[in-house]
């Protein structure tokens, strides 16, 4: 057996890598959001967004997707504008199982967030405001340095999994080598096809590798933002 | 100026804040009264911290907040720089991006001590490259009132700065802050240690569960019989002093006061500095000749104002003129009826110790 991959082995983690690194860049910010509302506020409708968060984490995957492809489908309710007005196109396409890859990783992005955030001192932001800081430079300046290995964690996390995103991307996208074919959906591929399990070897040793460095490095980084924050 | 009108009850416990007090735009005011008493909750309210039911604060003639007329100034906008008990610093910034951090915000052309002299005054210069995290309670505190100072605050509000401090460091802080009173900065000071009052404050404030008991001059309120303040172990007058000469042979030194002069063991401070200091009641007893013999060289010729009574049913509290000087002395009613003891009698205060303003208590 070779260890050596081929064009459509590499191709298939180029696509991990890009999808993966895509949908956390657009998660990441709107996680901040999500987690810094539930923590810091308390409004009727918190537990329903709070509920709402997590679904993606305890529906099946597929249900996910399915959920997007009614939705997001050319004739969906927002598919349908998006392609009239902007010529977006999500099913079948790169975009697609960036979208299904985000909403699949957001709940664990917005928990490790939020977990970050509830171990930030308020008193010191109360600090920061006696000595002239307002809303907005207090955030910048003291909640999210303190909450940076929250949100570190939560990326990284988030990352490791969206790389292994299965269902919903193959339900939501569908399986199309060089368009939405990552990792786990070209070693399902290949398991399916007579004498493809070295391939399939092959790419779950480079899916079960990067993974690893993922959560390591994770847990690596996080300790030592802790340590220089005062923490650890 | 400072004028607070406040009202708040606490949904909680029920606990109710209802005071109103006018303070004038300089120097130190403390804050005092047992735990639980509503003083941590006044501070909070007038940095705008906590949201009170109704009140009315000017701070300068500047409406900081006025429920009435539903305006309230945000915390960060009221200039009142707080400093906590817990010193609160950025865990993420060096002692010196801690510094900065108030003096960034400070509103431009806003004047005061710059970074340098603050530094120098709180003794911190070697600390500035060092995190937070490695520092002990009492440079944590120091580097916090540098913070609130650089601020260019209109008001310092200090919460209990030294209550989480053992007496070490304490005793290592307070020189600091009283060396701040230099810079200017009206302060309002929080606090239930009665020689830290004694130590800064030109004035006190007494609360007690929720309400203002008293308000005057520390050394006003020191010889009131009337107030929980008497009933404390060192309950006595408070002697502005000045130290008129040092005798280091004999490791004495002079200090007077007006009507008179005491003899202490030698005092740190140059000549002609003015020091405060509490005469507790119980160390003062009361002779009806002059008397020789005796340890203690303070001996002063007083006449009698009053005899109140004490919080011991058996005890007194007897007030001595010393010239336009007061003093309290604490006696039994068995003492002042042996003594014959009466209003304008004339007699000798004996002081068998001296509490200092730095908490410490020197026999003589």
């Amino acid at each position: 057996m070779s260890f050596i991959l081929s064009p459509e082995e590499w191709e298939a983690v180029r696509l991990s890598l890009i999808v993966a690194t895509r949908s956390l860049a657009i998660s990441l910010g709107p996680a901040i959001g999500v987690a810094w509302v539930l923590t810091r506020y308390r409004f009727p409708g918190r537990a329903l967004l709070d509920a709402l968060v997590h679904l993606p984490l305890v529906v099946p995957p597929v249900v996910v997707g399915w959920g997007l492809l009614l939705l997001f489908g050319a004739r969906g309710p927002l598919g349908a504008p998006l392609d009239a007005w902007f010529g977006i196109r999500l099913v079948f396409t790169t975009a697609g199982a960036t979208l299904a890859t985000a909403v699949m990783s957001f709940p664990l992005i917005v928990r490790a967030i939020r977990l970050g955030l509830e171990g930030v001192d308020t008193g010191l932001e109360a600090a920061a405001r006696s000595l002239g800081a307002g809303p907005l430079d207090r955030f910048v300046t003291v909640t999210l340095p303190l909450m940076a290995p929250g949100i570190l964690a939560g990326a990284i996390t988030a990352f490791a999994a969206g790389l292994g995103e299965f269902g919903a991307v193959i339900t939501f996208a569908a399986n199309v080598p060089g368009e939405t074919q990552t990792l786990p959906l070209a070693i399902y591929a290949a398991i399916q096809t007579p004498g493809g399990e070295a391939m399939a070897a092959r790419l779950a040793g480079i899916a079960f590798a990067l993974a690893i460095t993922g959560l390591l490095l994770a847990e690596f980084i996080a300790r030592r933002m802790r340590r220089l924050l005062g923490q650890g | 100026m400072l004028e607070v009108t406040l009202r708040h009850r606490y949904q909680r416990d029920g606990f109710a804040l209802d005071l109103a007090f006018t303070l004038p735009g300089n120097g130190v005011s403390a804050i005092f009264g047992p735990s639980g008493c509503g003083k941590s909750t006044l501070l909070a309210a007038i940095a705008g911290l906590l949201a009170p039911d109704e009140g009315r604060i000017l701070l300068d003639g500047k409406v900081l907040l006025d429920t009435a007329h539903r305006l309230s100034l945000a915390p960060e906008r009221r200039r009142c720089a707080m400093v906590f008990q817990d010193a609160r610093l950025f865990p993420h910034l060096s002692v010196e991006s801690n510094l900065r951090y108030g003096l960034r915000r400070a509103p431009r052309g806003t004047s005061g001590p710059a970074l340098a002299e603050v530094v120098a005054r709180l003794g911190i210069g070697h600390l500035l490259a060092r995190q937070p995290r490695g520092l002990s309670g009492g440079e944590r505190q120091r580097v916090a009132l540098g913070r609130a100072l650089l601020a260019r605050p209109r008001l310092l509000l200090l919460d209990e700065p030294l209550a989480a401090l053992d007496a070490p460091l304490r005793a290592e802080v307070l020189p600091f802050l009283a060396g701040l009173r230099e810079f200017g900065v009206p302060m309002l000071y929080v606090t239930h240690a009665l020689d830290e009052v004694d130590a800064l404050a030109d004035r006190l404030i007494l609360l007690r569960e929720g309400h203002l008991i008293a308000a005057d001059t520390v050394e006003a309120l020191a010889l009131r019989t009337d107030l929980p303040l008497a009933s404390r172990r060192d309950a006595g007058a408070v002697l502005a002093c000045c130290i008129a000469a040092h005798d280091p042979a004999r490791g004495l030194s002079r200090l007077e006061f007006p009507g008179g002069a005491l003899l202490l063991p030698l005092r740190p401070e140059a000549p002609g500095a003015q020091v405060r200091v509490r005469i507790r009641a119980r160390d003062v007893a009361v002779a009806t000749h002059p008397i020789e013999g005796l340890s203690t060289q303070n001996i002063l010729p007083a006449t009698i104002l009053g005899i109140d009574p004490a919080p011991q049913p058996q005890e007194v509290f007897v007030h001595l003129a010393i010239g336009p000087s007061r003093l309290l002395a604490r006696l039994t009613r068995d003492s002042v009826d042996r003594l014959g003891l009466s209003p304008g009698r004339a007699v000798f205060a004996v002081l068998k110790a001296v509490s200092f303003d730095r908490g410490g208590t020197a026999e003589i």
